[in-house]
């Protein structure tokens, strides 16, 4: 039996915590192909307001969704959505930042999964209502 | 300068085709720090990945109406997927401007781009909602 197949409304997935450093950010934006400077320029970062280097909220989401993958084994996903609610800043430093995903199942219907996500940094929600829907 | 809106409801040309290759999945999951399972069915690309394809439409959206990249934030973004991209597809990206309001100075932009493979079915819908913020905001 799969993974997915066992899992149950009302699971608690065990919480994911991923550590983001400013070279983190130039990967992705390699692999994104999204070289937007407020991600590696804090000089155009705080000219728009920001208070220093941001991550990409796709970064954000392909931590979320690496949570996913490792919770459900690399399940199909069908359904992926999240609003960025707040700015994952990444300091200029070696030790960067954490961000934690933790999981709830809240619905297993037809084959389907559906996992709720909470998504923090120091403690402060980065992503609003990240959730995501998986084939068993 | 607020984003002209008579915007909505406009269709920007598909993206020139995107192949899909193995190494480009690998890069792209390797740099969110994960391992390219190639045990998941077919090698198939995640969640996330059609962003890129996304943000080629959303590039030449930009590009074409004149807005500053580093003026940008990502407000939302949702995929529903038909089924999973996997090397070999060779996609194209469509995007129109679904909604335009402006809060405090900044324009919020709802966009929606189809991903369609090279049969011209679809493979993913994604909406994703940018936020603007105009020189003088």
């Amino acid at each position: 039996m799969s993974v997915t197949a066992s899992l149950a409304v009302g699971d608690v997935l065990p919480t994911q915590t991923y550590t983001v450093r400013r070279s983190d950010l130039i990967r992705y934006a390699g692999a994104s192909g999204d070289f937007n400077p407020i991600h590696w320029s804090d000089r155009v970062a705080t000219s728009v307001g920001l208070p220093g280097v941001i991550a990409h909220g796709m970064f954000t989401m392909a931590l979320a969704a690496r949570a996913v993958d490792t919770w459900t084994e690399g399940a199909e996903v069908v359904d992926f959505g999240c609003k960025f609610t707040s700015p994952v800043v990444v300091p200029d430093d070696d030790e960067g930042t954490d961000v934690e995903v933790r999981g709830t199942v809240k619905d297993v219907t037809d084959g389907l999964v559906t996992i709720a996500l909470e998504v923090t940094c120091h403690n402060v929600k980065v992503l609003g209502m990240p959730k995501a829907v998986v084939r068993v | 300068m607020p984003v002209d809106a008579d915007l909505v409801g406009r269709e920007f040309p598909a993206t020139a085709p995107y192949t899909v290759s193995a190494e480009k999945i690998r890069e792209f999951v390797t740099a969110s720090g994960a391992t390219y399972d190639v045990t998941r069915a077919g090698g198939a690309a995640p969640a996330t990945f059609p962003i890129v394809l996304a943000f080629d439409a959303m590039f030449a959206f930009l590009d074409a109406e004149e807005i500053d990249l580093f003026r940008i934030v990502h407000g939302d973004q949702k995929f529903a997927y038909v089924r999973p991209i996997v090397p070999g597809d060779v996609l194209s990206a469509t995007l129109t401007v679904a909604s335009l309001r402006q809060i405090g100075g900044a324009d919020i932009i709802g966009t929606k781009s189809e991903i369609r493979d090279a049969a011209g079915d679809l493979v993913c819908s994604t909406s994703a909602t940018l936020v603007h913020r105009g020189a003088d905001a």
